[in-house]
């Protein structure tokens, strides 16, 4: 008793005060500026396409008809190039994912543990790429993987491993994975950055414990590495499969969608129709897309949405 | 025994320095082009140039209307960069300070946003309908919405570090909200705005998709979509003049490469915030 007692005394009415105007402290039209912006170039613009996507909405039709589900049912015909677009789509995603999570991780222990004087100077460098505006990477890398005049195949011949020389873009069956090498390149050093920093806040007792207790090095690595990073890719998961979904830049210069469609990706085929005035079956394309992404939204808040943050 | 462990940190060096020249070959390759003779860039080579040809940027600037396009992604980024840096920390303030429901899902809309693809079809439509197409105060608002999400979420979680003290104190004195957000709370959240901002002028100036749907004027154009159609041009014909190309990519990717130079520490720190518990 005595205790309620004393905690209500001290300042009860200043407290009450506090609480009564404290929404005119923090209003809410303070969010009014961000949130009609997004509001208004994000969210119209979505909820706009999920409606329009039951439409016959073209560049060339002067009014707008119902037409039920017929543009979904377009994007699922068998053999369409949308369907080719998710498969290749999803193909560099999940590659891309093991791929830069593989290459990142094998460097970050490099850099944390088998490197230690010059390992920030390294990680610096490694970095690089990423800041890279993609168009620049995608001209760059034309030039390289050109089948006649380009660097790769032209060190190859000189190393008399001509036979290995390819179109490297050129090729149907190879295009698709030459973009996601590019990609990789590009991308790998974020993710070394964030899993190094993972790595770096694992508490060094951990290992003095272990290896007291006569671990060897591998299983330190199983049994406290991978399970104190697991929740670092969770995030780095998410981050590659936000950015490869989306894929746009990097294919619209190697290969701008083809040969064929052999490396149209979802963006890619948006905005080919687009261009060709289908702006029904494209917003479809698009509002199918950003279900997808919704859904995945939820593991992005879920898992970046934490209390604590290290800045 | 120290020779013995000697040899497995010579590979891990070698190893490194592998990784690190690969990263940087590229970035090698377009410097030594980007100062050669159009015969002698054809390959895009690794040679150094035989007669460093500085004439090549004088060239790429009047053929590719270099200067335009810089001053347009200088403007764009910065500009973009200013609105939703500015507006996301007003925004992060009242929701993370207040949190009742409405804040709450307003919070949860505006960071859904870091996953929310973009529908550029009906985007376009909104900007046809609002005049704002093929203009640079649309581009700009583009950009500014499609970064308040990924700004608001980190300096949300900023905000939680400044003492709450600070505002009460501010208002028992008298001082109205958006006084004491202006005075006391902007100066405070300085190193999370600074990495917004870092993050957020990079954004801009590689960004390739908004200009190819929104900017038709080549006037409007920054360095991605300019350096793409130089590129491009040429490449059509079937003459692609590599050394000038690689002297435009140059000039797109060297105030990256200065950014970073300077602000590293803020890129990596604001990159792996969020991702790592500290």
């Amino acid at each position: 008793m005595p205790r309620a007692g004393g905690e209500a005394r001290p300042g009860s009415r200043r407290h009450r005060r506090r609480r009564g105007s404290r929404s005119a402290f923090y209003p809410t039209w303070f969010a009014g500026g961000a949130f009609g912006l997004y509001f208004l170039l994000v969210l119209l613009p979505g909820i706009l396409g999920i409606g329009l996507a039951f439409t016959n909405w073209t560049a060339y039709t002067t009014s707008l008809h119902w037409v039920g589900l017929a543009n979904f049912r377009a994007l699922f015909a068998p053999n369409s190039f949308f369907i080719m677009a998710m498969k290749n789509t999803l193909i560099f995603t999940v590659a891309t994912v093991i791929l830069k999570t593989g290459i990142a991780l094998a460097l970050a222990i490099l850099l944390t543990d088998g490197i230690k004087r010059l390992a920030p100077l390294y990680r610096a460098i490694i970095f690089i790429p990423n800041l890279l505006p993609l168009v620049a990477v995608g001209i760059v890398f034309r030039s390289l993987l050109d089948p006649s005049t380009g660097l790769l195949n032209s060190t190859l011949r000189k190393l008399a491993l001509g036979g290995a020389a390819q179109n490297w873009l050129g090729d149907i069956h190879l295009a698709l994975w030459s973009v996601i090498g590019v990609d990789t390149w590009k991308g790998v050093g974020y993710i070394m950055v964030i899993l190094i920093a993972g790595l770096l806040a694992i508490p060094r007792e951990f290992y003095e414990a272990a290896s007291c207790d006569g671990a060897s090095r591998w299983q330190s690595y199983r049994y406290i590495t991978l399970p104190m990073m697991m929740p670092v890719f969770a995030v780095t998961t998410v981050i590659n499969l936000v950015y490869a979904l989306r894929v746009f830049d990097i294919v619209f210069v190697l290969t701008g969608g083809g040969p064929g469609y052999a490396t149209a990706t979802v963006y890619t085929t948006i905005f080919t129709q687009v261009g060709l005035g289908q702006f029904g079956i494209a917003t479809a394309f698009s509002s199918l897309f950003l279900i997808v992404m919704l859904v995945l939204s939820f593991v992005v808040i879920r898992v970046m949405a934490r209390p604590s943050v290290q800045t | 025994m120290k020779a013995v462990r000697a040899i497995p940190t010579t590979i891990n060096y070698l190893i490194a320095s592998g990784a690190a020249i690969i990263a940087l070959a590229p970035i090698y390759i377009v410097v030594v082009n980007s100062l050669k003779t159009a015969p002698a860039a054809v390959g895009m080579g690794v040679s150094l140039p035989l007669h460093p040809q500085w004439g090549n940027f004088a060239a790429v600037n009047s053929q590719a209307n270099l200067l335009q396009a810089f001053l347009n992604s200088a403007l764009y980024a910065f500009a973009a960069t200013a609105l939703a840096v500015l507006l996301s920390a007003l925004a992060a303030y009242a929701l993370a300070r207040r949190r009742i429901r409405r804040h709450i899902v307003i919070y949860f809309l505006l960071i859904a946003g870091i996953a929310i693809p973009t529908n550029y079809v009906t985007l376009t439509k909104v900007m046809q309908y609002t005049h704002l197409i093929d203009t640079q105060i649309g581009i700009i608002l583009v950009y500014a919405s499609q970064m308040i999400p990924f700004n608001v979420f980190l300096i949300y979680a900023f905000v939680d570090s400044v003492p709450r003290e600070l505002d009460e104190a501010a208002f028992v004195d008298g001082a109205s909200p958006l006084l004491t957000f202006g005075w006391i709370i902007l100066p405070l959240l300085r190193p999370v705005l600074f990495t917004c901002a870092v993050l957020d002028v990079l954004n801009v100036w590689g960004d390739f998709i908004n200009p190819l749907y929104f900017l038709s004027n080549s006037s409007n154009w920054p360095m991605t979509l300019s350096v793409f159609n130089f590129f491009g041009t040429g490449s059509s014909a079937g003459l692609s003049n590599w050394a000038l190309v690689s002297a435009d990519v140059l000039l797109t990717i060297l105030p990256v490469i200065l950014i970073y130079i300077v602000a590293q520490r803020w890129i990596l720190s604001g990159l792996t915030s969020g991702s790592v518990k500290g």
